[in-house]
């Protein structure tokens, strides 16, 4: 392949439900020539960054001490890039938060450096 | 004890927190009767985003949308652990908790009890019933909510949503997912759910292919897979196993309907556009009607429910006109089945087969819609306008629009 040749990828934007079909061409030095089939900007932005370094909402859980229920479910308040997930999951594995607990409470600031907060997504009352 | 009511909802999922919702803005006073100790339903332990964006305009979580929508619900009398025995014609409710046997009197009932799991036992595969075998939303309950785990590595048939997202939260857990195996030739899921639940850990998802057999002594040992032809027959020699201790299913939702299972149903409750079941003061909404694949969809009808029970229960809206609507070609799934030509509707639609541009007619309304890749998993949705009423039936069909271009 000679590298004058531009690259095509064809993605499914998981930004929202509609899942629109992406086809995005850019070179090898990731300089975007055309994002085609989005219904929406948030497709072109998804596009650009799966080519260079997809990005994905965490969502997982925590346990609870004390709490109505063992767990309290989590998630980035924004997407962080897919590479750090398994780091990510070692490090939630290991905490533990005491009831109780509210939606929106951030648990980690600045998660793994990437500007972005590790939030309760459901409230755990205290027993 | 004795209640007395306007509106009674039956279940606190997506649909009946809608409805009870509804209803209270419209003027009726609402009993919420919820099984559980919480409101939410499966929201709760549906972790991922993706909820809400036609609903409230943000990217919820499952308990996140929840928590939205419990909010609305301040001043309206909900009875936690709350089981229903008994749907009375004389419009009374039997329901009984730790205290004992209660009755509510009741002018408008809306039934929001949702869907169940099929199980892998409803399926012909041969093989002892050994334990190793969960339906994916148990093996979601008791990862995200209980703390368990299920297994360390695992099968997954079914490329249902639920399946596809068990693949992605079992693989965060260490479980290792060797396979998503769908009998159909396409995904069952959503296409964006294919992306970031398989393709983003790079789980292997196999087409056209069915679990033949189980094996194991006491705890499951080994899934046996095959392809399967047009017939779903498996084809001899595409045998493939997979040496697993877990196998999940995700093999489709079936409407629960009891106990007011002497309405029509098929499978789910027979309604009409306002919701209305073939009982005039009962009203049903969610997926114990159909099984949608938005909750967004399951709470905006929940929502009308509400709201034309409210309506019933005062006596300002009660049964009208109605106008059969029929599945016509490449139809699969159609809901409602009955419009009330008075007021707006929206029709909910799968389509059959897969169709790289498909154009879906109303007829005779005249009204044409054009969808590129309608796929049976997902839902397209078309409003209606009230119309004549002296159209006695209208005809939903999908063609593939050939371009005239070439």
């Amino acid at each position: 392949m000679s590298s004058s040749q531009n690259l095509v990828k064809e993605l499914t934007c998981v930004r929202c439900p509609l899942g629109c079909k992406v086809k995005i061409e850019y070179t090898d030095e990731l300089e975007v020539i055309d994002v085609s089939g989005n219904k929406c900007p948030r497709g072109r932005e998804y596009a650009i960054q799966e080519i260079s370094d997809p990005h994905r909402i965490l969502v997982t859980s925590i346990k609870v001490k004390n709490g109505k229920y063992p767990l309290a479910s989590v998630k980035t308040s924004e997407a962080i890039p897919l590479r750090l997930f398994e780091e990510a999951m070692s490090i939630i594995e290991k905490l533990e938060v005491e009831a109780p607990v509210k939606m929106g409470d951030i648990i980690i600031e600045n998660f793994l450096n990437t500007g972005v907060n590790l939030i309760v997504t459901r409230s755990i009352e205290r027993l | 004890m004795k209640y007395n009511t306007d509106v009674v909802v039956i279940g606190g999922g997506a649909a009946g927190m809608a409805a009870a919702y509804s209803a209270r803005e419209n003027g009726a006073k609402v009993i919420l009767l919820e099984r559980d100790e919480d409101t939410g339903g499966v929201l709760n332990q549906c972790i991922h985003n993706g909820f809400g964006l036609q609903y409230f305009k943000k990217d919820l979580t499952g308990p996140e949308f929840k928590e939205f929508a419990k909010e609305r619900l301040k001043d309206i009398d909900i009875l936690f652990g709350t089981y229903v025995l008994e749907i009375r014609k004389d419009k009374t409710i039997i329901f009984v908790d730790k205290r004992g046997i209660h009755e509510i009197q009741t002018k408008a009932l809306v039934m929001a009890t949702g869907a169940r799991e099929r199980h892998l036992n409803s399926l012909p595969v041969p093989g002892k019933r050994i334990t190793g075998i969960f339906t994916a939303g148990l093996a979601q309950r008791f990862i995200n909510l209980e703390n368990l785990k299920p297994g360390s590595k695992a099968v997954i048939l079914g490329s249902g949503d639920i399946g596809l997202i068990m693949a992605r939260r079992l693989t965060l857990e260490g479980i290792k997912v060797e396979a998503v195996l769908e009998i159909m030739p396409y995904p069952g899921g959503l296409e964006r759910n294919v992306q970031q639940c398989l393709k983003d850990f790079g789980i292997p998802l196999y087409l056209s292919h069915t679990v033949i057999a189980v094996e194991g002594d006491r705890r499951l040992q080994k899934v046996i897979a095959a392809e399967v032809d047009y017939k779903w027959d498996p084809i001899p020699g595409t045998e493939k196993e997979f040496e697993v201790d877990t196998l999940i299913t995700s093999v489709g939702l079936i409407p629960q309907i009891k106990p007011a299972d002497f309405l029509e149903a098929d499978p789910g409750f027979i309604v009409s556009n306002t919701n209305q079941t073939s009982e005039d003061w009962i009203f049903a909404a969610g997926n114990c009607t159909v099984i949608f694949d938005l909750v967004d969809y399951v709470a905006k009808e929940g929502e009308k429910a509400g709201k034309y029970a409210a309506l019933y229960a005062k006596g300002e809206y009660s049964k009208g006109k109605k106008v059969k609507v029929r599945k016509g070609e490449n139809i699969g799934i159609l809901h409602p089945s009955y419009i009330d030509p008075t007021q707006e509707s929206t029709l909910y639609i799968r389509v059959s087969k897969v169709f790289d541009r498909a154009s879906i007619k109303v007829e005779p309304l005249g009204v044409e819609v054009i969808e590129n890749e309608a796929r049976p998993p997902e839902m397209v949705v078309i409003k209606l306008k009230p119309f004549d009423e002296n159209i006695d039936e209208i005809e939903v069909m999908a063609d593939e629009l050939i371009s005239k271009l070439g």
